[in-house]
């Protein structure tokens, strides 16, 4: 299989991933999207690790799993926050900087 | 075709497929769970570039765990569907444009991405071609734990503060 | 074509669809023993009979159990979410299935002489086994979570939060005894974790892991059963407290399918432990090509236990079971696994 191919498949899931950020009006899937994009990248590394031939994409992909849990742990902590103060998931209800 | 491409068209149309639920529809859960069909896609994609430990990995924390914390969040606060509520509607607010401005962003940027890995030199050689593949767990830790041993120490710092910071802001505050 | 053909007839192929067919078969009628044997042994330990109307010795109340669950009345409350109501125990009786399959029962063998060069007996021969069934029984707790979810009534989504929950906490001190096992193994194979556990010290003891490392032995079973919700550690499934939690909304065959689930569940813990821990089909006395029979026997061991342990101890509550698994388990199996390490690096264990 052409590393190409391997490349385009992440651009494109990228780019899904970014759309839903531009697009969706709820945080949760806010949070989702970035996680899409996140995998996307996963994905680049584990294919130029192995068209290389070395291990490295795989350690990468460790790490960079390892800091989208945490994002994800400490995103969804501050969405529960946000969402007892003021009831809404929308990103648009959260306009003023200051309650 | 071989097998081989067979089976990578099957696991990136189910990757890219659950990517457009998770971004296309509106009910929350479903898009949880769409997300993880796609992390099978994807994990498919993995073992078929001769990287087990990493699909297998995939696997256990992203679509075993924080697959599960998104899912328990959404369960908490009974998210409704995108919409649906009062904020949501009449608002002045909701805006219809930024939607449709958004995806023929994301639109262009898919073009722009493809457009520039065509005019790339080199990437038409097959990914299995010229060198074996290195996919020994074993190597693995040892790669892990002497050139990225620095990495790993404090990747393991970053846990701890995202798990304590996690905790605090999740509190209920007594007032 | 014809090269699918020749592999369609191949003896590899042929072989593995014995042993798939093979393995399917024997996991639901191990989930139907499960059950007969479960209520005799309840009954010999509360002094009364168990089921004895139904064929000799009550041996046909399982089939009994089967064709009333299959005639009863499929229901479905009016709010409840259809699709993943639906799929919810579908998703549990996949992951259920799907992690057997790793798991090998038996020595390779050349099937008398039919295969070319000896197969072990395992429906998937994968290197990274022990890895893949962890991976599957983390996906078995969104059949749970989604049938609490999906059922909308508070007893299920209590009882279905609740039980992931005590899943996903326990999976980690599950997690950490494996990794104890796959560093004095050296492999993360289960067939070479079963194959690093031949011979005998004293030429009667054998060397099983769980003479080695018996904190690990004891950690993985608790682990074990608190992961397939199975009593002491069943609180969200107890009748008198939640009704019957995840799956009170349930009736008939998607009832029936969840039961095979935690059968099967739990005859996989005990056949993953029968490997990993009590040498899974090395044994004296018989040849090493029918070394299943020692396999069966160990499993039925185990299973066993369970049986006992459920009909003997006092059930947990909830906070307790918590409190047990992140304040007990995790640091038990954890500092075990430090001093593990530290005995495979000086003593070469």
């Amino acid at each position: 299989m052409p590393l190409g191919h391997y490349l385009v498949l992440s651009g494109l899931l990228f780019a899904i991933g970014a759309t839903g950020v531009f697009v969706r009006r709820n945080i949760i899937t806010l949070l989702l999207s970035v996680e899409i994009m996140l995998n996307a990248v996963n994905l680049a590394f584990v294919a130029f690790g192995r068209q290389f031939g070395t291990v490295d994409g795989q350690i990468i992909t460790f790490f960079v799993m390892t800091v989208a849990a945490a994002e994800a742990a400490v995103g969804l902590a501050l969405v529960i926050g946000l969402f007892r103060h003021r009831e809404s998931l929308n990103p648009e209800a959260f306009t003023s900087l200051k309650w | 075709m071989g097998f081989d491409q067979l089976l990578f068209y099957v696991f990136a149309a189910v990757a890219v497929l659950g990517s457009l639920l998770v971004i296309g529809q509106t009910s929350p859960i479903y898009s949880v769970l769409a997300l993880i069909v796609a992390f099978f896609g994807l994990s498919g994609l993995y073992v078929l570039l001769e990287a087990p430990f990493v699909a297998v990995v995939q696997i256990i924390i992203y679509a075993g765990a924080i697959m599960v914390l998104f899912l328990f969040t959404v369960m908490l606060l009974n998210v409704p569907r995108e919409g649906a509520s009062d904020w949501d509607r009449g608002h002045p607010h909701v805006r219809v444009w930024p939607v449709r401005i958004g995806t023929v962003l994301g639109v262009v940027m898919a073009v722009q991405l493809i457009w520039a890995l065509s005019r790339t030199v080199g990437l038409g050689a097959g990914v299995a071609d010229q060198r074996p593949a290195a996919s020994e767990v074993s190597e693995l830790g040892r790669v892990l734990f002497t050139d990225y041993m620095f990495a790993f120490e404090v990747t393991s710092i970053l846990i701890i503060v995202a798990m304590v910071g996690a905790v605090v802001l999740a509190r209920k505050r007594e007032n | 074509m014809a090269g699918l053909l020749d592999w369609l007839t191949a003896p590899q192929t042929i072989f593995f669809l014995t042993v798939t067919m093979v393995v399917f078969v024997a996991l639901q009628l191990s989930a139907a023993v499960m059950v007969y044997a479960e209520r005799k042994v309840a009954a010999f330990m509360q002094q009364r009979y168990g089921p004895y109307l139904v064929g000799p010795k009550g041996l046909l109340q399982p089939i009994a159990d089967i064709v009333k669950l299959i005639f009863k009345e499929e229901l479905k409350p009016k709010a409840a979410d259809t699709l993943l109501f639906a799929a919810a125990p579908v998703i549990s009786a996949i992951a259920a299935f799907t992690a057997f399959a790793p798991v090998p029962f038996g020595a390779s063998t050349t099937f008398f002489g039919f295969l070319d060069e000896p197969m072990p007996l395992v429906v998937a021969d994968i290197n990274v086994a022990v890895l893949v069934i962890f991976a599957v029984t983390s996906m078995g707790v969104y059949g749970i979570v989604l049938a609490g979810w999906s059922s909308n009534s508070k007893y299920s989504l209590l009882g279905g939060l609740r039980s992931s929950a005590q899943m996903i906490s326990y999976e980690l001190a599950y997690g950490m005894s494996l990794a104890t096992i796959v560093m004095l193994a050296g492999s993360l194979s289960l067939r070479e974790i079963v194959d690093a556990q031949q011979g005998y010290w004293l030429g009667f003891i054998p060397k099983w892991y769980a003479f080695i490392n018996p904190i690990s032995f004891l950690v993985f079973a608790t682990a074990g059963i608190a992961e397939t919700n199975r009593a002491p550690f069943d609180f969200p499934e107890a009748e008198q407290e939640l009704v019957a939690g995840y799956h009170t909304e349930y009736s008939s065959m998607r009832f029936a399918l969840f039961f095979l689930a935690e059968y099967i569940n739990m005859v996989t813990v005990a056949a993953v432990s029968t490997n990993l821990f009590l040498g899974g089909w090395h044994g004296p006395f018989i040849p090493e090509a029918y070394g299943w029979i020692w396999f069966l026997i160990k499993l039925a061991v185990l299973c066993f236990g369970y049986l006992w342990l459920r009909w003997t101890l006092p059930r947990f509550r909830y906070d307790q079971l918590m409190s047990f698994g992140w304040k007990l388990m995790l640091p038990l199996a954890t500092i075990n696994l430090l001093v593990s390490a530290a005995g495979v690096l000086y003593f070469g264990l």
